[in-house]
């Protein structure tokens, strides 16, 4: 209960203002389409520097929430996910709002997130200090494959190949070990002066997230947004509430499923809002209604989509393992303050991790207050153009990674790498892992280091790295997550056609 | 698969082979070998799966990403220009806010769906652009303190 004494932390007038802050501004950005909540994390990471950590991840994690929860605003407004985490809600929400239902829906929805958000933050409160203090028996051989758990996990289960999933691991594990080594001093891939000192990785998220999105933006050239925004009627609050309340099933469904997707690394947000759809429309006695603008199916989706934020983060601070993409981001703006996560932090920095989570829990509240006010307004802002969006993403993308180390250095890694990674996606290559093999390279490379020094004075380093429960019980999760997603794609592919899975990968992209 | 994208995999992945070759070559062949035990690891993996990718493509059984096409390609090229040229020579060159500016309205002025021959789309345009510059100024230089490169204009 530890985390009680830090509420007053959150409440702290400048605090509170930036929850505040990142939470409105959040809704806004998530319900633009194309700003994913990763990206608007990142992008907010330079604002950052010079805030006190608490006050830092505060800003970073209302704005996480509430990205994802705004979300919502355009799927349901304009047919537009606003991330993919929102396209369950499209599904029905949309066809609620073209029969004048839009403010019943939004409603739902906000409150919906809010329950199974404070679930997923209730999760993260109760489960995070006993895994932070299991992991403290964690040597460096496990730690060294934690670290290749969550580049293979994310890897294999958040690309749609499992070999162009792991190369681009690889790719990322590579980019950590530019720069000199820790140990020897020596020089290692340094090709151009601005990588000398090695990877920032905040600029390095920036480009990774940012700019590939902004050069999407420009491949749509000269074409108008035609979405029309729906006009939201009056609905009475105390009836939505009600409604939630009452669609207790798809409520229930969706926040557990949430939650326990959320705990798995590298199943985002999509996912739980999907699955969670499916049960809840599977174990609906009227499941018929399902699609035609049914309020269990908005529920479910959106209850599912915020539950995932706070367990997302159980393997970031307990294990340094983040499980998801924004979690990496969220791990940089620790890093940033030289705070490592794990039992480190709550052992030695209690008030920053216990009132970051607090000010989740409040953040989730907010959100639904604040969510179901400016819906209106959100919608309008989700309407900026293309043009306008690319280059004020691509402005804050250059300024941001400049003012990291006032360095142009950075911004030239940042701007080589989203450009890199924009064509490498184009090929099937995914973000995701390489950016948590670019986080976790240097944790990898230093615990396999001091594995093998320790395995040279005691035993060999096979038996070191290979041997004992705890290894083994990695390794093999290691070997499953990979077996598993080679063969679920084995699998999907021996029953569809080269002309299937190109119009799958069109409709995805 | 249509020849495109088949074409564009084999050159995607063949490059993305030669990097993973070139790495595992470094990490093979630079000293002090200690420093570089670790890369050695990681770009054995590198080189067998980028490998394994580029035999795919070259036979033509690439599933996952479409490439780009012809039309992508042209709309991309101008913007993209345009972005590394604000990068990698003008910030540097003109300074930080000029740079931004111009940049920020050659961008919102190509890929503006409104008629480029319509005189209130460009008092539009430079209206935004202007807001866009003071929002910057006012995050970046005031809020943030962040001094950056001024050079020939500011």
């Amino acid at each position: 209960m530890e985390f009680i004494y830090y509420f007053g932390d959150v409440f702290t007038p400048f605090n509170f203002m930036l929850l505040l802050l990142g939470t409105v501004g959040g809704l806004i950005l998530g319900a633009t389409p194309g700003l994913s909540p990763t990206m608007a994390v990142a992008l907010l990471i330079p604002f950052t520097f010079r805030l006190e950590p608490a006050s830092g991840l505060i800003l970073l994690g209302a704005a996480y929430t509430s990205t994802v929860a705004g979300g919502a605003v355009s799927a349901i407004l304009l047919k537009i996910p606003g991330a993919p985490a929102n396209i369950a809600t499209t599904l029905d929400g949309h066809t609620m709002a073209k029969k004048g239902e839009g403010a019943r829906a939004l409603q739902l929805s906000f409150i919906a997130s809010a329950v199974g958000g404070v679930f997923g933050v209730l999760l993260l409160i109760f489960l995070t200090p006993l895994l932070a203090q299991w992991a403290l028996a964690f040597g460096p051989s496990h730690l060294f494959w934690l670290a290749i758990l969550g580049v293979t996990i994310i890897g294999s289960l958040d690309s749609s190949s499992v070999v162009k999933g792991l190369l681009s691991g690889c790719i990322g594990l590579w980019l950590a070990t530019i720069g000199f080594d820790d140990i020897m001093g020596a020089q290692r891939f340094i090709f151009h002066s601005s990588v000398s000192g090695g990877i920032n990785v905040i600029p390095a998220l920036i480009g990774l997230f940012a700019i590939p999105q902004v050069i999407t933006m420009f491949a749509k050239g000269r074409a108008r947004l035609d979405a029309e925004v729906l006009s939201v009627e009056k609905h009475p609050i105390s009836k939505a509430f009600r409604e939630v309340f009452n669609r207790f099933r798809a409520l229930s469904i969706g926040t557990i499923t949430g939650s326990i997707i959320g705990l798995i690394p590298g199943v985002g947000g999509q996912i739980a809002g999907l699955v969670a759809y499916d049960q809840a429309k599977k174990m609906s006695p009227e499941r018929g209604k399902f699609g035609t603008g049914h309020s269990e199916g908005v529920i479910a989706a959106e209850s599912a989509n915020n539950a995932m934020v706070g367990p997302s983060l159980v393997p970031l601070l307990t294990l340094s393992i983040p499980g998801s993409p924004t979690a990496a981001v969220l791990l940089g703006g620790l890093l940033i303050h030289g705070i490592f996560p794990g039992s480190d932090l709550f052992d030695n920095y209690p008030e920053v991790a216990w009132t970051f989570i607090n000010s989740m829990l409040i953040g989730q509240i907010l959100m639904c207050i604040f969510g179901l006010y400016i819906a209106g307004l959100a919608a309008r802002v989700a309407q900026v153009p293309n043009n306008v969006m690319a280059a004020v993403v691509l402005g804050l993308a250059v300024f941001g990674s400049y003012s990291v180390q006032n360095s142009m250095g950075d911004v030239y890694i940042m701007m080589a790498l989203g450009t890199g990674m924009f064509f490498l996606e184009r090929f099937g290559f995914s973000a995701a892992p390489l950016v948590l093999g670019l986080i976790l390279g240097p944790i990898a490379e230093a615990n396999f280091i001091q594995g093998s020094m320790i395995a040279n004075a005691t035993s060999s380093i096979g038996s070191y790295f290979f041997t004992g429960p705890l290894n083994l019980l990695l390794i093999g999760i290691v070997v499953a997550s990979v077996a598993y997603s080679g063969w679920m794609e084995l699998r999907s592919r021996r029953y569809t056609t080269k002309d299937d899975a190109v119009a799958k990968e069109e409709a995805l992209s | 698969m249509t020849d495109l994208p088949r074409n564009q995999h084999i050159i995607a992945s063949g490059l993305v082979a030669a990097v993973g070759v070139t790495v595992a070559y470094i990490s093979y062949t630079a000293q002090p070998a200690a420093a570089f035990l670790f890369p050695r690891i990681i770009s054995t993996v590198f080189v067998v799966l980028a490998l394994w990718t580029f035999g795919k493509a070259l036979l033509g059984r690439t599933k996952v990403g479409n490439g780009l096409s012809a039309t992508a390609i042209r709309n991309i090229l101008p913007g993209l220009v345009v972005a590394l040229v604000y990068v990698f020579w003008a910030a540097q060159t003109l300074g930080f806010y000029t740079a931004s500016t111009i940049t920020f309205f050659i961008l919102v002025t190509l890929y503006d769906p409104a008629p480029h021959g319509e005189v209130k789309s460009w008092v539009r345009r430079i209206i935004i652009t202007a807001g866009f510059l003071a929002v910057m100024y006012g995050l970046f230089a005031m809020l943030l303190n962040v001094f950056t490169p001024r050079e020939i204009f500011f």
